[in-house]
């Protein structure tokens, strides 16, 4: 080929240019074959939810409602619903402080373990000290440990330093057992950042603590989103810890079920109290979900 | 700024493996010094021990006047430019560049002046605030520099900073980082296994093998003196041909013998190397680098003296042709790792059509050469560019034995 004209497109047979474009009737055979997936993927969808549905509409029901028909009939009488039952609720200074109380062992018992579990990661990924690989091994070996075995133990251990029924307690004994997962997950997270951002950190003049917050905390975001919504789940939703450390110190879940009585009566503040207790961690979730962001380490090296 | 000083450098592993062995090597201030050799050979462990990111085992490191031994990283006033160019991928090109300046607590209005100077000497101003995963091979690397230059350090490490780009920004970057290096005035290290740009970039080269340095010297030197045969066969390309021979006396002078053919040694060749009248009677390596073979039709002295062969391969490469032929001299028996060949250049399809009794002999003559694959040619050979060596010491012969890393 010594020509240098540009080949143009006419060159090539229509019908060959035909072949290369997809026609609509591949695009609907293409929708067709995946239809029958998306529909048995809703209908799942749908009957999972209905026990939220279920609770939402019976906890908008006032209590002569609920004791009458059925939570599917305010369906088709939307009229039926009403706040009142949230009211109450948000009024009854028992179910708003056990709420509190339930925030403040939750933030805790989820900042705490993530910023000790990230320092420990953070040691057992990148510094070199003697036994680090056997610690590791000991510390994901404490994941199978049982929570009921440490309860009693724990109980009396609370008693002598006057930490029993504490938020402070609750939130320790959250942080002792959720950072073996805590430091398995980040440290395996933080291993798969080059060690050359480091040692370009290093060079930088940067010391390891602020390698730590500027290098490592940013680019182990992702795992600490993940791991902050787990933990925070865990903590949001436990009852048994916090019934066994707490007396007075009462989360919401402890609260709920100490209103239960036969026959569903109180049905108006449970239902509203667990609608509530169920939102919260939904919304977390959805904050930080964004952080669950791919490619984050996308053109540092390569 | 300052000089970099290796004083009998040892970098152990474990109990017995050794990356660098007694390394002494002496960079002056703003010296531009190239770390060669190929992989394996301990250039990036030296490298990051002055760095700071390689403990030492045994020997002293200075740095200016300091003895940085046991001087963390974060203290040595060193930058760095990585292979993989490691950059933030959290931050933006100008918070990259300005994170050094950050830790050092430097004001604000400066740092912003000094990022704006940077980007604007590697053209990355339009760059500032996009993050490095929107840039160009090309760009991070520059990033990379940026990052470097503008923390002012005493002394720049480059750890093959070109290998990732293609082959043509490499030629481009290349000549820009010597430019910047020569305007900055800052001493640099710098690591390639590229013979190319430890020739075209460094003040001096130091090549190193398994762990050993070679020689250190400024690049023509290197290639005109090599000290020994690795030097010798790890400069140029295509590699240097090695023959065994004698030296012997005659009437006439000295004169080669590569088994048959008798090369007169000229007197101004024997003024560079007084030594070979000591090997005169004696077994010594003859060494022809291939540009100094030329077809005698385009030969500057086409009476020379001759070498005869036959062509197993011609490749042309528009400015030149490189001819491998066979030819009944005798070959050297010598490992290619040793003699500065990589084993696995050393197994080529022009080698194989070598017969067993025959050695190669590569050469780059004219392109308007007529050689044509087959034919037994003839090659006008430049007598005043051999290369000697001792065959027991694998050493170049001149006139004492050359101590290595002599000449500054």
């Amino acid at each position: 080929m010594t020509t240098t004209e540009v080949p143009t497109l006419a060159t090539v047979p229509p019908e060959a240019r035909a072949r290369a474009h997809p026609g609509v009737g591949s695009r609907i055979a293409r929708t067709l074959t995946r239809a029958p997936i998306a529909i048995i993927l809703a209908i799942v969808g749908v009957a999972w939810l209905i026990p939220t549905i279920g609770l939402l509409l019976t906890s908008l029901l006032v209590p002569q409602e609920i004791q009458r028909t059925g939570w599917w009939n305010a369906i088709t009488e939307p009229g039926l619903l009403s706040l009142d039952n949230y009211r109450e609720v948000l009024d009854n200074g028992a179910i708003t402080s056990s709420l509190w109380t339930t925030v403040w062992i939750s933030v805790g018992g989820t900042l705490l373990p993530i910023l000790v579990g990230a320092m420990a990661a953070y040691a057992f990924a990148f510094l070199d000290f003697p036994f680090r690989d056997w610690l590791f091994i000991v510390v994901v070996g404490l994941l199978v440990v049982p929570i009921q075995m440490a309860l009693i133990p724990i109980f009396s251990l609370y008693n002598d330093l006057g930490i029993f029924d504490t938020v402070l307690g609750l939130i320790l004994f959250h942080t002792a057992f959720g950072l073996p997962f805590a430091i398995f997950l980040l440290r395996n997270f933080f291993v798969g950042i080059p060690r050359e951002l480091l040692e370009a950190a290093r060079i930088d003049g940067a010391s390891e603590a602020r390698i730590f917050v500027r290098v490592i905390l940013p680019l182990g975001l992702p795992a600490i989103a993940s791991l902050a919504i787990f933990q925070f789940l865990w903590t949001w939703n436990d009852l048994l810890i916090a019934l066994t450390l707490g007396r007075e110190t009462q989360p919401i879940t402890v609260a709920i079920f100490s209103q239960l009585r036969q026959f569903g009566g109180n049905i108006e503040i449970i239902a509203p109290a667990a609608f509530i207790s169920l939102v919260i961690p939904l919304a977390v979730f959805f904050a930080f979900q964004r952080y669950f962001v791919q490619g984050l380490l996308a053109g540092s090296v390569k | 700024m300052a000089n970099v000083t290796f004083e009998n450098i040892w970098k152990v592993y474990g109990d017995d493996t050794a990356a660098v062995r007694e390394l002494s090597l002496d960079i002056a201030d703003g010296e531009f010094v190239v770390l060669v050799g190929p992989s394996g050979c301990g250039k990036t462990t030296a490298l990051r021990m002055v760095a700071g990111l390689e403990e030492i085992t045994a020997g002293e490191l200075r740095i200016g006047d300091r003895v940085v031994n046991d001087v963390p990283a974060k203290d040595r006033d060193i930058a760095m430019v990585f292979q993989s160019y490691a950059l933030y991928p959290h931050l933006t090109v100008f918070e990259n560049i300005a994170f050094g300046l950050r830790l050092q607590k430097v004001d604000k209005a400066e740092v912003e002046r000094r990022v704006a100077d940077a980007a604007r000497v590697l053209g990355l101003e339009q760059y500032l605030s996009r993050k490095p995963r929107a840039l160009s091979g090309g760009q991070r690397q520059r990033v990379a520099m940026g990052r470097a230059i503008v923390r002012r350090p005493q002394v720049f490490l480059m750890d093959e900073p070109l290998s990732n780009l293609d082959a043509k920004l490499r030629v481009q970057t290349r000549a820009e980082i010597s430019r910047l290096q020569a305007d900055l005035g800052v001493t640099t290290l710098y690591v390639t296994h590229d013979q190319v740009e430890a020739m075209t970039m460094g003040d001096r080269v130091a090549v190193m093998r398994a762990g050993v340095l070679q020689q250190v010297a400024p690049p023509q030197e290197l290639y005109d003196r090599p000290a020994n045969l690795f030097v010798a066969g790890f400069i140029g390309s295509p590699a240097m041909n090695l023959f065994a021979g004698t030296v012997e006396d005659t009437d006439d002078g000295l004169v080669a013998d590569l088994g048959g053919v008798r090369l007169p040694i000229p007197g101004e060749a024997l003024a560079r190397r007084p030594a070979l009248r000591g090997h005169a009677g004696r077994e010594v390596v003859v060494g022809i680098r291939p540009e100094d073979l030329e077809d005698p039709a385009h030969a500057l002295d086409p009476d020379g003296p001759r070498l005869r062969g036959r062509v197993v391969l011609r490749e042309a490469l528009g400015s030149e042709i490189v001819a491998h032929l066979a030819t009944d001299l005798r070959p050297v028996d010598i490992d290619p790792e040793a003699r500065g060949v990589d084993p696995r250049e050393a197994e080529t399809a022009a080698a194989g059509a070598v017969g067993r009794d025959e050695a190669p002999l590569v050469a780059r003559i004219s392109p308007r050469s007529a050689v044509r694959e087959g034919e037994t040619t003839e090659l006008a050979l430049d007598v005043t560019a051999l290369h000697f060596f001792d065959p027991e010491s694998g050493l170049g012969i001149f006139d004492a034995a050359p101590a290595i890393g002599a000449s500054a």
